[in-house]
């Protein structure tokens, strides 16, 4: 066998932002015709690397080849003249827009390569003369991919792409990126999901805290051996399902329906009970509704129909403040990590006090109490911080996590919402909350338990409801539900006859 | 492909936290850099800067007649600051602080034109309830627009600076405007309509605004820290959205803080006609607003910074108008300077955060 190309060659690549190295003299080599899974857990540099190859950073220091030329690549302009193609976890498409004009923009005359040659190509079907607004989020992915290939990308970055499909639309996707690796084309997939590592790579690279800790050929990795690289340790893997007997119902949402300004269904004829000492997964594609479930069971959302019972009293309704009363709490991490229940610049002892400031009497504020129960939370979590005075923006997205569920907690709920409690975190910070869930569930908390990973719900909960374009459309004893049956219904399919993208 | 030309290997990295000692020096070297320009462009037009600057110096603060000057630029421009701090903190950003003091002088004058047969303690209590009641509803409208409608803050509170500036003229060329005087100006003030003087150590008398000054520096550091409106505005400010999740009552909140800001604007207007301008004249504000917003920054929204920064600032403008009678140097050149010298020191943030680097190549 003759030596591979080598489509890109990077050597000892540096990006510092501030005191954070986000990349450490990495080296790396993506060979032509091949598939390379970047791997690596959430702030270990992956997309900063892929950005210094898309034009979007400069590196600090070291170099670029392309192709075996030295290349430096100043803008996007410059990448895409390079043939190297991203496509970013949030889509640039215009929605009015049909897909072929999307694929045109920008582009001086008739485009290098037309997109209906490409699909043919590629055994990809896209209907090139549909808006995009009407299109489905994979359906918007197919045409990023066409936009680079049009241009006459040789080199495709992919960041994250599967966070956003379906399982089924997930093995679409793969069947693209193959027939483009047939093609010779060098492909590099972001990811930090093992699974869809095995499944789809030639080779992988992990980088770890900024450096590259190693590539190896997929066929001689397993889950264990990349956990271990990915991490820098051992890891237990098994989320345990703590056993519990299901009490009493604690919260009833019937038949929830919520209407945004033009009329637009965000959640349509929701129902289902939580019971006390479960947990009630939620499993969805990012947008199915999740947000405003959330918000309407905290009171943040007014309801346009249905009702929300707590012990068996309506809650909805009620301002914000009276439903934290009766202990339903709420800890939603969205993708900012910060955005909605806690304040970046302020420290943990403030943040603690966001709930309960207003059960003390007159018009100071004391202090003293928060500080205390900060000291606590800080010892009995573990959570790594410089001191009591450190705004919660500095601390690592584990560690603001563990203070936003740790103040929940010390509420003492009686049902406790969290959404994606684990976004971002490694693979150890996870567990921790998986116990802290457990702990809840135990001691007879209802947990409604918002996710991503389809793998993580079904191993932690009791059930799980599957929500899909703002419906309801199951609900499964984890025990005996599959990913494909789940795919199935976050897709919205009744059978598996349907094609998901008729 | 670019050829690695030197000039294309810079660029811009962001710098982790530099020490306290450096940030200070930073903006000590800021001053420095902004002094030398200024110096240049003196030199330029044919002055010695030295001897210059010397002046400025010495005709702010070299006697005690001056340094009362120097306080009593430094009232009203402290106070408003204090005031656009408050919305700021919030970051609701409130730059019409100018139309807000207008606003309080001519409630405020209402009462000393109309009811100055009243004995004076209790007319100038009226006047300050009054300036405080006027710049504060003048403030509460584009606060109720924004929690009702989401407007835009910025435009709005620019604007209504506007329509207020120029009801003060329709007054002085109609209504109010002094029947006796040759040309547009409204009356003087009556002797129960102006403040009391009160001495301060070693300067002199002044009038009373430097004890309000000082009282509202203490309340607004208070305030801001230990209550929990303070707490409430600045989770607000920081997330809204997480201020609505903890069940803070987010409209009441903003509506609450802008009345307090631009009542304390209010109050200014009050001061400022009833204390040094002794009438009510367009030029009540004069600028004062807008010159409170860079302050804000420069003392990054405390208190204390905002008496010390609000002190320099009027040292700097009494020292320039004392540069255009001694020298006659044009009284733009003041401006000039000022806008050189808050160039440098906002610049100088740029620095503290980021550093210019030149892009490595690696060892092959």
């Amino acid at each position: 066998m003759s030596e591979p190309e080598v489509a890109i060659r990077l050597r000892g690549l540096t990006k510092t932002f501030g005191k954070v190295i986000a990349n450490d003299h990495i080296d790396l080599d993506v060979r032509a015709g091949e598939i390379l899974a970047l791997l690596g857990e959430n702030g270990s540099g992956k997309t900063t690397l892929m950005n210094m190859l898309s034009g979007i950073y400069q590196p600090d220091e070291g170099s670029i080849e392309i192709k075996g030329s030295p290349v430096r690549i100043r803008s996007p302009h410059d990448a895409i003249s390079l043939g190297i193609g991203m496509i970013h976890q949030h889509f640039k498409l215009v929605d009015l827009f049909t897909a072929r004009e999307n694929i045109r923009l920008g582009q001086h005359g008739r485009p290098a390569h037309s997109p209906d040659d490409i699909c043919a190509q590629l055994g990809m079907h896209v209907a090139l003369d549909k808006k995009v607004y009407a299109m489905s989020v994979s359906e918007k992915q197919s045409v990023e991919i066409l936009k680079v290939l049009s241009r006459g990308a040789e080199i495709l970055i992919l960041d994250e792409p599967t966070a956003v499909l379906t399982p089924q639309e997930i093995d679409n996707l793969f069947d693209i990126l193959r027939a483009m690796k047939s093609e010779g084309r060098a492909i590099v997939i972001i990811t930090h999901k093992l699974e869809e590592v095995m499944s789809i790579s030639d080779r992988v690279a992990v980088l770890h805290k900024g450096k590259n800790v190693g590539v190896i050929d997929t066929g001689d990795a397993d889950r264990f051996v990349l956990t271990e690289m990915m991490v820098g340790r051992q890891v237990d893997l098994d989320i345990k399902r703590a056993p519990a007997r299901a009490g009493d119902v604690i919260l009833d949402v019937h038949r929830l329906g919520i209407q945004d300004a033009d009329g637009h269904h965000e959640l349509q004829d929701i129902s289902f009970q939580l019971h006390s000492g479960e947990i009630l997964g939620v499993a969805g594609v990012a947008g199915s509704g999740q947000r405003a479930l959330c918000e309407a069971i905290a009171g943040l959302q007014p309801i346009t129909g249905g009702s929300i019972l707590l012990d068996g009293t309506r809650i909805d309704g009620l301002t914000p403040r009276e439903i934290i009363r009766r202990g339903v709490s709420m800890a939603f991490i969205p993708e900012d990590r910060l955005g909605m229940g806690l304040v970046g610049g302020m420290n943990i002892p403030d943040n603690l006090l966001l709930k309960t400031y207003r059960d003390q009497p007159g018009l100071w504020m004391n202090r003293s109490a928060a500080r205390q129960e900060a000291r606590e939370l800080v010892e009995r979590l573990e959570i790594s911080t410089p001191g009591l005075n450190t705004p919660v923006q500095k601390l690592s997205g584990g560690n603001v996590q563990k203070v936003l569920l740790g103040r929940e907690i010390n509420l003492s709920p009686r049902v406790l919402i969290t959404a994606y409690p684990v976004r971002g975190l490694d693979i150890g910070a996870s567990m921790r909350i998986y116990d802290m869930l457990n702990e809840q569930k135990q001691k007879g908390v209802g947990v409604l338990f918002i996710g991503e990973d389809l793998d993580v719900l079904l191993k932690l909960c009791d059930r799980i409801a599957v929500l899909s374009s703002g419906r309801l459309t199951a609900i499964v004893d984890s025990r005996f539900a599959t990913k494909a049956l789940l795919g199935m219904k976050m897709a919205g399919l009744t059978t598996d006859k349907e094609d998901a993208y008729a | 492909m670019p050829k690695s030309a030197p000039f294309s290997r810079l660029h811009i990295v962001q710098r982790g936290d530099l020490s306290g000692a450096k940030t200070s020096l930073y903006r000590l070297l800021a001053v420095v850099g902004a002094l030398t320009t200024g110096g240049l462009f003196l030199l330029a037009l044919g002055f010695n800067p030295l001897s210059v600057y010397w002046t400025m110096l010495s005709g702010s603060l070299g006697s005690s007649g001056m340094q009362k000057e120097t306080i009593k630029l430094m009232i009203p421009l402290c106070l408003t600051t204090l005031g656009v701090v408050l919305a700021f903190k919030m970051k609701f950003w409130n730059i019409g602080a100018e139309g807000q003091i207008c606003a309080g002088a001519i409630a405020a004058s209402y009462f000393a034109y109309f009811h100055n047969d009243l004995p004076s303690p209790l007319l100038l209590t009226l006047m300050a309830a009054a300036s405080i009641l006027a710049g504060g509803l003048w403030g509460l409208i584009p606060a109720l627009f924004k929690t009702r409608y989401g407007t835009n803050e910025t435009l709005f509170t620019l604007m209504l600076n506007y329509i207020v500036l120029h009801f003060i003229t329709y007054l002085r060329e109609g209504p109010w405007r002094n029947p006796e005087g040759g040309f547009a100006a409204m009356p003087r003030f009556t002797k129960q309509a102006r403040l009391p003087e009160l001495p301060i150590p070693g300067i002199g008398n002044v009038h009373i605004g430097w004890v309000v000054m000082l009282a509202t520096v203490v309340f607004l550091f208070i305030y801001l820290r230990y209550t929990k409106h303070g707490y409430e505005l600045t989770v607000v400010g920081e997330n809204e959205r997480t201020a609505r999740y903890a069940g803070m009552p987010v409209k009441k909140i903003i509506l609450r803080t802008m009345m307090m800001s631009a009542g304390l604007c209010g109050l200014v207007g009050m001061l400022q006609v009833s204390g040094p301008d002794r009438q009510l004249t367009d030029a009540v504000a004069n600028g004062r607003g807008f010159t409170a917003v860079s302050i804000a920054w420069l003392a990054r929204l405390s208190p204390f910074g905002v008496m010390v920064v609000s002190f320099l600032f009027s040292v700097m403008q009494k020292g320039c108008s004392m540069m255009q009678t001694e020298y006659r140097i044009p009284s733009s050149m003041s401006d000039i300077l000022q806008g050189i010298i808050l160039f440098f020191v906002l610049g100088s943030e740029f620095f503290i955060r980021y550093r210019i680097a030149l892009q490595k190549e690696a060892k092959a």
